[in-house]
């Protein structure tokens, strides 16, 4: 028996040698593997990198097996990931592994970036593997954008048009540029064919190709040694001290640093499975149809921040800030290691590093979360279905009543909640008579003013007047109504009587 | 005599090191200068046609695109409303499927003049919704709020709605379309015509016309 586990032994490691005398890659790869590395190199913080590269592997072997079915036709595509959510037995999953791969990737690959750069390890020798990594992190993005128009829905039309009405507004080339980015002049078979090219060929190859590079870049200069605040990068000492260091302290990085990567990595994708398995994919919504327009249209989670930037930029500077913030931005990222390549690493040294990171992730949070609830846009269907709170009714004289009742019926609701139902674009009406005086309202309401549209044209007087009565009762919790001050004393002057300040309502019976 | 002679591959920088070869092989030197010149020459046929065709979409002249075509009877529209009109684009081509429709909204003004307003809005080209009741147009992206002759009301827009060209042929309204309106690719900007608005309070003259913007 002895003899025969022997001779299998043999056989295997002939056919190895006969393998590696011809291929020569497997010993060069064993021992890069097996490269020394710093011991504090291999902690929890810095396993990031190695689970956005298997999160990439995920992707690429889903949407292969996606391609499968996928038609990326017009025509054809909704009715295809339909069939495919339906028809074909797991297709529903992996569209799902493939929607939440691409959430974790996003996420995996900024926190990586946070770690990075928290720990200063962009600075001298590894500035070009950060320089490759903002690409890596842009070319991430593109993939889930271009992956959004794949999944060819109203959402992803919609989020086509508003690409396309950003490329219009670069000047001179902006009509080029639509026709470029759309393949034609309008959004249709040629747009999703060469989203389609982008999704799976240019944008994949860059990304792998980038990764590989990535990646050797961290094998040449050898994984970033831990922080310590006091211990200064220098160009003419950093590479001495790091092999000092690696000499000093080096462990194998398989398997003695490996393992905390590879069991990070499994925890990865089973958060992915689990999450594609009880939350399933996403999407798609309603047909790719433009003449559907019950729609709210509305960015994939990643992109949700911009989607409310734009919703609070002012008209007069949104364009100039559309095109070249973005370009500020990413220039600002890639040139960081060449501005800041020596220096301190460790994050307690390096306050305005560490304040940035906060601002940038609250403020990423909140416009994302502003995203999901979109409080500047109507409520296209408040008028018709918010009922009108019956306090507010009670006790009310008719004109009133019918106040509430073209309060309604004009849509005000759309932008205006009252006992905090309808729409948020404009103030709550709760206690609009402690703030504004019944000359105010009439004004505001026929006039418009601030972002309210003017409404001179769609009130005739009698429901100008109702309106404002109706409005005059909503002064919250028994508050006083608001008074025109300098009204009264303009009033008072002109008569040459001396001024009577009075909280008694201004309320005028007409 | 043999000796002397040389084979074809053999040279007589045979003793030098192999860096001394490389800048002594002059001739070859000066052939691999020039099979690299002769690639760019190739590279620079094979790209030109290739950008081209890359480009190709971005040369065709907008004002080219489109056509016109008819939307419907003039009695489709009753008098001082806001109707919504679908249309098979005419530049959609075979597999645009769904995305080759199109929507507008078609204004009666009086007989014989009308507005055709693009559904996207000038924003950022969501599709908006006309609210008669408000007299509005409202979008549900970021919030724009057009007039109902299209003109800015309120929101991020910079500019009113999209407007197609239109004529009458007898009793059928007939646009011109094509682009996809953008601020780059408008569906037209010709002079909009003038709307009398009613002033609201007869006493207040203060109420600026809607032909000035309102600055949010």
């Amino acid at each position: 028996m002895a003899g025969l586990k022997n001779r299998v032994i043999a056989a295997g490691l002939k056919s190895y040698r006969w393998l590696e005398y011809r291929l020569g890659l497997i010993k060069p790869l064993a021992d890069e593997a097996a490269h020394r590395t710093p011991s504090n190199s291999a902690s929890w913080m810095y396993v990031f990198g190695s689970a956005a590269t298997v999160l990439l592997m995920l992707q690429v072997v889903t949407g292969i097996l996606l391609a499968l079915v996928y038609s990326p036709s017009a025509s054809e595509a909704w009715g295809s990931l339909q069939f495919l959510n339906h028809n074909i037995a797991l297709g529903w999953y992996l569209r799902a592994l493939h929607g939440w791969g691409s959430n974790f990737m996003i996420a995996i690959v900024l926190i990586h970036m946070v770690q990075v750069f928290l720990f200063g390890a962009y600075k001298f020798p590894r500035e070009l593997t950060w320089m490759v990594g903002v690409v890596l992190l842009l070319l991430t993005l593109g993939m889930a954008f271009t992956g959004q128009v794949m999944r060819f829905d109203g959402d992803a039309y919609w989020g086509l048009g508003i690409g396309a009405s950003i490329a219009s507004r670069v000047p001179i080339i902006g009509a080029p540029l639509v026709h470029l980015v759309l393949g034609g002049p309008i959004i249709g078979a040629a747009t999703l064919s060469r989203f389609f090219a982008l999704h799976v060929f240019v944008i994949p190859g860059l990304l792998l190709a980038g990764a590989g590079v990535h990646i050797w870049m961290t094998l040449l200069h050898g994984v970033s040694d831990w922080p310590m605040p006091g211990r200064i990068v220098t160009k003419s000492t950093y590479e001495r001290e790091y092999q000092e260091l690696t000499a000093k302290t080096g462990i194998p990085f398989v398997p003695d640093a490996a393992w905390k990567d590879a069991v990070f990595a499994a925890a990865i994708l089973l958060a992915v499975i689990a999450c594609a398995f009880f939350f399933g994919p996403f999407g798609p919504s309603g047909q790719p149809d433009p003449t559907i327009i019950q729609t709210a249209p509305k960015p994939d989670a990643p992109f949700l921040w911009i989607y409310s930037v734009l919703a609070f930029l002012p008209p007069s500077i949104e364009t100039p800030i559309i095109l070249i913030v973005p370009v500020l931005a990413i220039a600002g990222m890639l040139l960081l290691p060449l501005v800041a390549g020596e220096g301190e690493r460790h994050w307690s040294r390096r306050p305005v590093a560490v304040l940035m990171v906060a601002i940038i992730a609250v403020s990423l949070g909140i416009f994302t979360r502003l995203g999901t609830e979109t409080p500047w846009s109507p409520v296209m269907t408040a008028w018709t279905s918010d009922s009108v709170p019956p306090k507010y009714l009670l006790n009310r004289s008719p004109l009133e009543r019918q106040g509430a009742l073209v309060l309604q019926n004009k849509q005000c609701r759309n932008c205006h909640s009252l006992n905090g139902v309808g729409g948020l674009r404009g103030p709550a009406l709760d206690d609009l008579a402690s703030r504004m005086t019944e000359d105010q309202m009439i004004r505001q309401v026929l006039q418009g003013g601030g972002n309210m549209p003017a409404y001179g044209n769609a009130l005739n007087p009698a429901e100008t007047r109702a309106l404002v009565s109706f409005l005059m009762t909503l002064r919250g919790n028994h508050l006083a109504p608001a008074v025109d001050a300098s009204n009264k004393l303009a009033d008072s002057s002109e008569l040459h009587l001396p001024p009577v300040y009075t909280l008694s309502p201004v309320r005028q019976k007409q | 005599m043999s000796e002397l002679l040389k084979h074809p591959g053999e040279s007589s920088n045979d003793d030098l090191s192999p860096e001394g070869k490389a800048a002594a092989h002059s001739r070859r030197t000066f052939l691999f200068k020039l099979s690299v010149l002769l690639n760019a020459a190739v590279g620079t046929v094979l790209a030109v046609p290739i950008a081209a065709y890359l480009l190709a979409p971005a040369m065709k002249k907008s004002a080219n695109v489109g056509a016109w075509l008819t939307i419907g009877s003039v009695n489709d529209f009753p008098l001082g409303e806001t109707r919504l009109v679908d249309f098979q684009s005419p530049v959609a081509g075979l597999g645009d499927g769904q995305t080759g429709k199109v929507a507008c909204w078609v204004r009666h003004i009086s007989a014989e003049q009308f507005q055709v307003f693009a559904i996207n809005c000038a924003h950022l080209g969501c599709p908006v919704r006309w609210f008669a009741q408000s007299k509005l147009f409202l979008c549900p992206c970021h919030g724009g709020a057009y007039y109902e002759d299209g003109s800015r009301a309120s929101g991020p827009p910079l500019r009113g709605l999209f407007e197609y060209r239109y004529k009458l042929q007898g009793n059928f309204l007939l646009i011109h379309a094509g682009d996809m309106p953008t601020l780059a690719t408008q569906a037209s900007c010709k002079q909009k015509p003038l709307i009398e608005i009613q002033p609201a309070t007869a006493s207040d003259d203060s109420i600026p016309t809607r032909s000035t913007e309102w600055q949010g």
